[in-house]
């Protein structure tokens, strides 16, 4: 039985992957596509409303069945990601300890001749 | 003559201003960081303490001679309404003053604390999503992007290493091994909680220049620190040359250029070239009696406003 996490990930998998909205019922035969133990229906939906309440996915509550799709597409996510690592200042530092910042063009060339000399 | 209020004032000041710019530009934390990390923390809870104490024995000293007995005999004041009458203004202002600092202190480390938790809980949240894990070690996770970072996102319910395939691509295995060992030892040493602290003290007074330093130079400490556990499984140069890696590459790759504007001048630049030079010209540790004195002057930094504050007979 794989993790709320895993499931979380395979369904917004199948959500970044498609260019519409989908049912819950679609994303459960997408899922059960590349799975040989399908999901419950009620396991897709809960997936789903975690991931909406997260703000990962957009409900569309027009008709029934309510169509399901990602809010921001994958690469956006991982800009947001990245951003949040190697962007800000300082302060970024007590969410997150990075192993080394950026550095300026002049320091990277000082950089250099210090590894040259070693 | 009022001995504590006019002790705890001096004492304020030279820890806001004197004491830290000394250690800030000191040379000795570079050979024991971890010591100058203790000292810096007791510098800033020393340096609370008798500013709050500064304002507050002021204030109390027309209630009763000392700490106690002039808090029992303010509040009893107040119940019986002659506050006003026995303190001048002057002794009202400073025990509001107290007051508004404490809280303003206080508020800002939880506000600190909050912001920081609801930060990392939407990286989790993003990190659950968007990476996969890392088939080595069950505790980190691998970012598919090409930029070569490395970071750890501590947490209360299980910290995370993460790492990215352009890192894992540019760096050799003993390099790789040098990143991985410096930020476990982050995990390890909860230098999140130094940080956090650092940076509310930081948010409570935009304005003190010291604040920035403080947080700046322990920011550095700790890198440095988690540098020498790294040390412990890998060599000098496969840890220097994976900082220089890493952070070259970082620049090279363009992009979070946009940030550098709004990033104050080198802080995390003069911080990897800082910690190369220091790995490529080891140092001799301190010796003992430097070691002691520098433990002794901290636990003194605590001491001397706690006395000042409990004991009886120095207001």
């Amino acid at each position: 039985m794989p993790g709320l996490g895993d499931l979380e990930r395979s369904v917004m998998d199948v959500l970044w992957d498609s260019h519409e909205a989908r049912s819950a019922y679609d994303v459960q035969n997408a899922l059960a596509a590349d799975s040989e133990r399908p999901l419950a229906a009620t396991t897709v939906l809960t997936v789903l409303s975690r991931l909406e309440k997260k703000g990962f996915v957009r409900r569309e509550r027009v008709e029934r069945p309510h169509r399901y799709s990602a809010v921001a597409s994958r690469e956006d996510h991982m800009a947001e990601l990245m951003h949040e690592v190697l962007g800000g200042a300082d302060d970024r530092q007590a969410v997150l300890a990075r192993f080394v910042g950026q550095v300026s063009p002049a320091e990277a060339e000082a950089l250099r001749k210090l590894l040259s000399a070693n | 003559m009022p001995v504590a209020p006019i002790a705890l004032a001096l004492l304020a000041v030279a820890l806001a201003w004197p004491i830290p710019l000394w250690l800030a530009a000191a040379r000795w934390p570079r050979r024991a960081p971890g010591l100058a990390l203790v000292l810096w923390q007791a510098i800033a809870l020393a340096g609370g303490l008798s500013m709050i104490g500064a304002l507050l024995t002021y204030g109390l000293l027309p209630f009763g001679p000392d700490l106690l007995s002039g808090l029992v005999g303010f509040v009893s004041a107040v119940a019986d309404g002659t506050a006003a009458d026995r303190a001048g203004l002057d002794h009202l202002a400073a025990l509001f003053g107290a007051l508004l600092l404490g809280v303003h202190l206080l508020l800002n480390l939880i506000l600190t604390i909050v912001r920081t938790d609801r930060d990392r809980r939407r990286h989790r949240q993003l990190l659950s999503l968007l990476g996969r894990q890392d088939p080595d070690d069950p505790s980190a996770r691998i970012l598919d992007s090409p930029l070569p970072v490395a970071y750890c996102l501590p947490g209360t319910w299980g910290s995370v290493t993460v790492f990215s395939a352009g890192l894992m691509r540019l760096l050799e295995r003993d390099e790789l091994r040098a990143v991985a060992e410096h930020e476990r030892a982050h995990l390890g040493q909860r230098h999140d909680l130094v940080l956090v602290a650092f940076r509310a003290w930081h948010a409570s007074l935009p304005w003190f220049p010291v604040a920035y330093r403080a947080e700046r130079e322990v920011g550095m400490l700790i890198e440095m620190l988690a540098d020498d556990r790294a040390l412990d499984h890998v060599d000098e140069t496969s840890l220097a040359r994976a900082i220089a890696l890493v952070g070259n590459a970082g620049e090279q790759s363009g992009l979070a250029l946009t940030e550098r504007a709004t990033t104050p001048a080198g802080t995390l630049q003069e911080q990897a070239l800082e910690r190369i030079r220091r790995l490529s010209r080891p140092m001799d540790a301190l010796p003992t009696a430097t070691r002691a004195a520098i433990v002794a002057a901290a636990a003194g930094l605590l001491a001397i406003p706690t006395i000042l504050l409990i004991v009886p007979g120095l207001s």
